[in-house]
């Protein structure tokens, strides 16, 4: 009797509407309805037919804290589908099926509209990187000290001195992580000091690609200096592609070679303390570069010099003085001081309730 | 030819990715799937065989020469030996059972691999005592500021903290989400920046570092 009752009250959804689910590649539909408001309620079945169909069929259920579900299997693009939904109580029972949705096809689109923000952005800031690498040309622009940068070349004098060898350790990221492209852009200087010095440059690596690349990177950079001679492959080598492996192989050669200059540049994770101890204890001169913020405080505490964040992208630029490139940073600059007052803009015009900039924002 | 070659690949390659990266429609997903996820995998095969070769080399010339710690070079390539073996053993025609019962990869990898990983893992406990001993030293207004902050940091992140005055959690919490967060944001927006500007610089070809001299 107060099952019947139950089952008598149970409700089904109202206002059920389907759409083609937007900025997708298609086969997807979106299912939304308004939420029961029944302390029986346990969940939603849905149910969908192909257009022309009499009968329905359950294709998922859902928990009661929801009210939309995405409908990804079995969908074809361009076919007309309806769509019910009906209510679950936590006794079993079940409501009616709710009025069908309007007949909805999925689609492919051809442009993320919710990514116009981010398109936006890029083409302003290539229109920014264009206008002042062309602007430099011919000029001297400021570029402020970077402490990092300016003792590579001290350290890289100093394991001539010492006789020691430099450790060059590109990070443990593959090539098509920035920062270790970022770290291949700063290896090409450094070997090419240590040619110009006739000091062995040691550069084990993580990712095959990374270590052929560096291979080439050194080698090209032995040619520049006018000693291709003094450069040695085996010196530039695949060390393992296991995290701490590739540590402990590192800090091998740390203890048994005894680099006198250690640098750790690139994309750095839970090993980066390991090896920055490691060649603390050592006594080399450490300079370290990473945009890893988790691993940045472990470079500070263990390494003479720590190249922070966006430094590290500065750094050819800074190393090489190149016009063009010192134009970029600017460009960065500009970059970072549109975004800076539109983030001050935001907070004050959101202090009124007006979220123009911050919607624009959150649809990224 | 041979700079101007990568970098017009770089330029086009870079674009078109960048375009494809606003478009949903399957033929730019099979594209993607293509040219990035199947390229570089068949790249990686053969990059792969160069890094053994280069860790080959590497390890021979290390032995040949009898450098410091040669025998770890012998230790390296017993394991690469026995590793392979247990990989591809149970393949070869009558000592598959042999090699699945002797050198069973789930047990080489589980019983010697995965502990000799963790013991290197956990070395990081005594760098952090160590690193935060030097890093902790009073010596400049920053330094101090540095240790203050850490301690009351590392008193509220403990039940000790706590239990001394029930309000240090929250100071920790605030600490953590105002003056550290805003921090972190800063640098991290300014790395998204150098992220953007160094892969426009490449594509563009200003950037021309990574291939080797200026």
């Amino acid at each position: 009797m107060l099952i019947l009752l139950i089952i008598g009250l149970l409700e089904p959804p109202s206002y059920v509407r389907a759409y083609d689910r937007p900025n997708d590649g298609g086969g997807a539909i979106v299912i939304e309805w308004e939420p029961v408001s029944d302390t029986l309620l346990k969940g939603y079945e849905i149910f969908r037919r192909k257009a022309g169909e009499e009968k329905f069929r359950k294709i998922a259920y859902v928990g009661k804290g929801r009210n939309s579900f995405v409908n990804s299997i079995g969908i074809k693009d361009g076919l007309k589908y309806e769509y019910a939904v009906r209510s679950v109580g936590i006794d079993g029972s079940y409501s009616e099926l709710s009025i069908p949705a309007p007949p909805v096809a999925s689609y492919p689109q051809w442009f993320k509209k919710h990514k116009i923000n981010t398109l936006l952005a890029i083409a302003i800031y290539l229109f920014l990187l264009v206008y002042f690498t062309q602007a430099a040309k011919g000029k001297e622009l400021f570029i402020r000290r970077i402490s990092g940068l300016d003792h590579l070349d001290e350290a890289v004098g100093r394991a001539t001195e010492m006789g020691k060898p430099i450790l060059y350790v590109p990070g443990i990221s593959g090539m098509s992580d920035i920062a270790t492209i970022a770290s291949i852009n700063i290896l090409s200087p450094v070997a090419k000091k240590a040619a110009e010095y006739d000091t062995p440059i040691i550069v084990p690596n993580r990712d095959p690609i990374v270590t052929m690349v560096a291979q080439e990177v050194v080698k090209e950079a032995y040619t520049e200096a006018g000693r291709p001679d003094a450069f040695k492959r085996e010196n530039v080598f695949f060390l393992s592609d296991s995290q701490f492996a590739y540590a402990a192989g590192v800090d091998g050669i740390m203890v048994r070679e005894k680099p006198a200059t250690n640098l750790f540049i690139g994309m750095f994770y839970a090993e980066s303390l390991i090896l920055a101890e490691t060649g603390n204890m050592t006594g080399a001169i450490q300079i370290a570069g990473t945009d890893a913020v988790a691993q940045l405080p472990f470079f500070i505490a263990a390494c003479d010099y720590t190249i922070m964040g966006e430094e590290l992208y500065a750094a050819s630029a800074y190393l090489s003085r190149d016009p063009k490139l010192v134009g970029s940073i600017k460009a960065q600059d500009w970059g970072k001081a549109l975004l800076m007052g539109l983030v001050v803009l935001g907070s004050i015009l959101s202090l009124f309730n007006i979220d123009l900039i911050l919607k624009f924002f959150a649809t990224i | 030819m041979r700079r101007t070659f990568p970098l017009v690949i770089a330029f086009i390659m870079g674009f078109v990715m960048m375009i494809q990266y606003f478009i949903p429609h399957p033929i730019s997903q099979k594209f993607y799937k293509i040219m990035v996820q199947q390229w570089l995998i068949i790249i990686s095969i053969f990059f792969y065989v160069f890094a053994w070769r280069s860790f080959g080399l590497y390890h021979i010339n290390k032995i040949k020469r009898r450098k410091e710690g040669w025998w770890a070079s012998v230790v390296a390539f017993v394991g690469v030996f026995f590793m392979l073996l247990a990989g591809f053993g149970d393949r070869i025609p009558g000592f598959g059972n042999f090699i699945v019962k002797y050198f069973n990869f789930d047990d080489l990898y589980n019983y010697m691999f995965a502990p000799l990983q963790a013991t290197m893992f956990s070395l990081l406990a005594f760098f952090i005592a160590s690193a935060a001993f030097r890093a902790f030293k009073a010596r400049t207004l920053e330094a101090t500021l540095l240790l203050v902050t850490a301690t009351i940091v590392m008193l509220g992140r403990v039940p000790l903290g706590a239990s001394l005055w029930k309000g240090l959690p929250e100071v920790v919490e605030w600490i953590l989400m105002y003056p550290n967060m805003a921090a972190q944001r800063g640098i991290m927006i300014g790395v998204g920046l150098g992220m953007i500007a160094t892969s426009l610089k490449i594509i563009l070809g200003i950037e021309r570092s990574y291939l080797g001299g200026d």
